[in-house]
This record gives structure tokens, sequence and C-alpha cells, in this order.
């Protein structure tokens, strides 16, 4: 098996004076999508915030592509290949879709085949190629979103909730997206709390509990064992 | 031809489109379409506050950054020239070096600044400009030998831009001499160094500015360093405040610690970036116009409103031109409230 993407040893995050992350060890192998669950207020998305470098680590590290980057500034772990979907979108509201889409091109002007494969996944942004983001309902936010992070090949994708308070229509295009982009056998951690998407496009998983790992395994395995979905979540998922 | 000047930035409002153009025309045509003295000064001093508050828009409203030291910036190139202009001798390379040297030592003085302060957080930023400005206003009133200092320092600028030199007899009743070439000077600088800045806001840099400004961590995870484009941004706006203050010394043929230090003067910039629309540049424009008419010719507007209702009780006293002071205060509360995005931000977006 080859080494992992990214791999966290004992990372210990605090924010102010609250121990968010206790411990956390994980692996996200490569060309995979690695699942992160766990209930809410567990860390997952701090431990995803750890990894861009949004929160330090004050104890363990986080080795992302066979190098240390614990301490490494956000910006040069970006440039290093790796994408962030924050839980929040992060859309540049009073920027244009296009200047959006130019801004995320970090390593040059944008590729215009990769530009129409994002435009055929999510053909809202086609249409509103010219418009203020801020001006996009909640879906096309999210689908802006995403697109930024696909509009460069990277090395590894940090994607949060990306359904998170979506309709269903658009919950489709998104999981569609995701599956587009392991297909072309990227590396994908991703929280995610919709167990359908979840079931459809996890590899692994990994729950998390008080800021700890306490489960990691094959997403099949979790998704067929409700006795363990109860002992982990405290919920069988397939009840959502 | 015009998306390319304007740097693809366009008005997107029919109205705003033909304000700025009225707004350019009788900028451009000032001296022929309002002679006299004070109308002609009112046209030149708009001219430089455009420039003013466009730099400090770059800052404030494209980059999120608040400053208190845009004036010390604005005297550091007004002073510039002034020294320049009074140890080299009168003339267009005293001129050229006291701009350049202004320019950079601001420049260099807003690297400093911002390096020290903008790597923790914007407020302390402002905390920081506000504490070097007001030691660099009482540095300058102590070194009388050097500044002049509270008296300032009145200098000579190059014979062709005094009242003195003529080049022709008159056109439209015009005096062709010196005094139109300086205004001429201030105007051209002005409208340059303007669409310089609007080139500045619409490049790739002024979209990465944009984003910092909006969300920094965001930015930051797509791979841009916040704290350089922050830096960077605070010494071209602290340049082009330079330069702005030494079109202005040129206009004066003086410079003082009132006239281009004070925070009086910072506060009218605040007002009129406000007043005008933040992050828009036009903003400037309107919000530079706006003010400098209004100090310039509402006391003379009041004096004559309360001439109009002597005999009646109460108002001529309201409207004495002593409280011109009063209803500036007024005007700009009110424009504020129905503006809330300024006036370029309101015909813009209907909003």
């Amino acid at each position: 098996m080859s080494d992992p993407i990214l791999r966290l040893d004992g990372v210990y995050t605090n924010i102010a004076q609250y121990h968010i992350l206790q411990g956390v060890d994980l692996e996200v192998p490569r060309g995979a999508v690695t699942m992160l669950l766990g209930r809410n207020g567990v860390g997952k998305t701090t431990t995803l915030r750890t990894v861009i470098g949004h929160w330090r680590a004050h104890k363990g590290t986080v080795t992302f592509d066979g190098e240390d980057i614990t301490r490494k500034p956000t910006p040069a772990i970006a440039r290093a290949g790796l994408g962030f979907v924050p839980e929040d979108m992060g859309v540049f509201a009073d920027l244009t879709v296009e200047e959006n889409m130019v801004l995320a091109a970090v390593s040059g002007p944008i590729d215009s085949a990769r530009l129409d494969w994002v435009f055929t996944i999510f053909p809202p942004l086609k249409t509103f190629w010219k418009s203020e983001a801020g001006t996009l309902s909640g879906g096309q936010k999210q689908m802006l979103s995403i697109a930024r992070v696909m509009i460069e090949d990277r090395k590894l994708y940090l994607i949060d909730e990306p359904t998170k308070g979506l309709a269903p229509a658009i919950i489709t295009t998104m999981a569609r997206a995701l599956k587009d982009l392991k297909e072309q056998g990227a590396s994908i951690l991703l929280v995610e709390q919709n167990f359908a998407v979840a079931k459809a496009l996890g590899d692994t998983a990994n729950v998390m509990d008080d800021g700890r790992m306490i489960w990691s395994g094959q997403m099949a395995e979790l998704a067929t064992n409700a006795a363990l979905q109860e002992q982990l979540m405290g919920l069988s998922l397939d009840a959502h | 031809m015009m998306a390319t000047v304007l740097s693809g930035d366009l008005p997107r409002s029919r109205v705003l489109a033909l304000i700025l153009l009225a707004i350019l025309i009788c900028l451009a045509l000032a001296p022929f379409l309002f002679p006299g003295v004070r109308t002609v000064d009112t046209a030149a001093r708009i001219c430089i506050f455009i420039v003013l508050v466009a730099s400090y828009d770059l800052l404030l409203g494209y980059g999120g950054i608040v400053s208190f030291a845009h004036t010390m910036f604005f005297g550091i190139g007004a002073y510039g020239v002034a020294l320049a202009s009074t140890h080299m001798g009168r003339g267009f390379d005293a001129i050229f070096v006291g701009a350049t040297a202004g320019a950079v030592l601001a420049a260099a003085l807003a690297l400093l600044i911002g390096l020290f302060s903008l790597r923790v957080r914007a407020i302390f930023f402002a905390m920081i400009t506000l504490a070097v400005a007001s030691a660099v206003a009482v540095l300058v009133s102590q070194m009388s030998g050097l500044t002049g200092g509270e008296d300032g320092l009145t200098f000579k600028i190059p014979r062709e831009l005094g009242p003195a030199f003529k080049f022709g007899d008159r056109f439209m009743g015009v005096k062709l001499n010196g005094k139109l070439l300086a205004y001429y000077f201030v105007f051209f600088g002005a409208l340059i160094l303007f669409l310089l800045m609007l080139r500045v806001v619409n490049s790739p840099f002024g979209r990465v500015l944009q984003a910092i400004r909006e969300n920094d961590f965001r930015a930051e995870a797509i791979g841009y360093r916040v704290v350089y484009y922050r830096v960077a941004a605070t010494c071209l706006s602290a340049a082009a405040a330079a330069l702005a203050g030494s079109l202005y010394a040129v206009w004066l043929r003086y410079v003082g610690p009132d006239t281009s230090l004070s925070m009086e003067i910072m506060i009218d910039i605040l007002l009129m970036v406000v007043i005008g629309g933040m992050g828009t540049m036009y903003g400037a424009v309107i919000g530079a116009t706006l003010f400098v008419i209004a100090q310039n010719y509402l006391q003379n507007l009041m004096g004559a409103a309360s001439g109009m209702f002597e005999g009646l009780p109460v108002l001529p006293d309201l409207l004495s031109a002593d409280r011109w002071l009063l209803w500036l205060g007024v005007l700009f509360i009110l424009s504020v409230y129905f503006f809330p995005t300024g006036v370029v931000g309101r015909l813009r977006h209907g909003k």
C-alpha cells in the first residue's frame, strides 16, 4: 500500500481555552474518498482547519505528501496542492463568478478544458459567469465554492459538509460532482452528515468523538452495520 | 477604448456616468467655464482631493484597512516638494525630486508600519497609524529649522507655473499665464494618478485585495499571503497620497501643518469616502466634489438664505452663515442615512 497523502499523528488543537482535538490520528489514502464522521461538535471541522493551518496544532504532526506541514503558513499549505472548501462556502460576494474562479486558479490562467468540465458539472456557473457571487442562491454559492477547488488539479481536497442546508435536487448535483472528482482519481477528505452521500462516495471512514478518532475502517462496513453506527455515533445512519 | 482607459471598470449606471462626465468636463474646463480665483482654486482642490480620497479608498474600500495616517503621507509628499524647491531652487527638477522622495519615503514608512502591525490584526494598524501620525505632526511643528514649524514653508515653483509667466494674450476672456498652466499641471497629474489607481484596483492584485477584505482566511486557504497584499496596498496607497500632497504643494506654493497634516483633513477624507461610496473609486470623485464644494460655498449659500428670510423669527439665525458647519454636519448625517452604500452604491445597485 502506498504512503498516505495526509497523515495526522497525535494532533492536539486548542481554540482559546477549549481543548478541541485531543490526540487525533488519521490517515488519508491516495486516490480515495475518506469520510470523516461524527456528531456535531466532536472536532471534524477543527481537524480540517488544523490541516489547512487555520488553527495550529500545539502538539502532534500533520504530514502532507511526505512533508511536515504542522508549522507551515496556510498559503504555503494551499499552494502545496491542498484545496479546501469550508463549511460556510466562503465565496467572495462582491466579485463575479469569473473573478472567484480566476482567483482560485493560483498556479496560472484557467485551463479551458478543465473549465468546460466544471461547467458540465455545474451549468449555473456558466449562466451566471459575469454575475456577482453575492447574488447567487445558496446552492449556486456552494457549487461555486466546490468549483473553485476543482478548477485546478489538487493533490488533496478537504471538503467540509458540502450538502449542508441544500435542497435535495442540489444535493444530487453535489454528489454527482464529487463522484466525478473521485472518478478522476482525486484524493478527498470529506466531512458529510448526509448518510446517503457518505455511503455512495466513501471508501474509508473515520469516526470522531470528543476530539479523538474512535473508529477507522471501510465505509461499506460501517454502512451495513447498524449496531456499529449506534455504538459509534449513538444513532442509526439508515434512519437519516 | 473607454473601457481600456477605465481598466474595464465602467460606471455601470447611466446617471452615474452622466454625473462623472459632467464633473470631468467641469474640471477640465474650469478656468474657462468658471473664471475667477476662488472657483479655479476650488476646482484644483477637488482634483487633488479626488486623488487623496481614491488612495484612501484603495486602502479602506478595497483592502478593508483603517488608517489614520493618510494625511501624514499626504504631508510627506507636500513637504517633499517644499523642501526640495527650497533647497534646490525653483524648477521642475526640484518638484520631481521632492515628489519622488516624498512618495518613496511615504511608501517606506507605510511598509515599516504595515510589517509591524498588519501581521497581527487590522485594528492594531489603525492604532499605530494614529500614534505615528500624531507624532509626525508634532515633530513637524517642532522642527521649525527644517519645516518652518507652525508657520510652514513658502517656496517658489517654476516660473512657468506662476502668474507672472505669460504665453499669450487672452483666450475666451481668460489670461493665458502660468497659473493656468499650474491648474492643468494639477488636473492632468490628478487624472493620471486616478486612472493608475483604477488600474490597480481592477488588476489581479486588486481582486485579491477585495477577496482578502471579504474573507481573509478564505483568501489564505486559496494560497494568497494576506500580509503581503495588505502591506503592498498600504505602500501603494501611501505613495499615491504623497503624490497628491506634492500636487497640493505645487498649487498652494506653501505647506504647513494645518494644510497638509491635520487630523481635520483625515476626518474630511473619511467623510468623502463614505459619502461617495467605499470600494468604488468613482465614489472618491463624487465624495470629493460634493465635500469640497460644500466646504467652499455652503457658507455663502447660507448667508444668502439668511438674508432672504430677514424679518422672520428664528430662521435667519438658524440659517446664519456662522452656522454653516452645523448644516454641513446635518447634510452628512442625511447623506449617510439615505445613501448607506454611498452615492455610487445607491446609483449602481439602488440601495
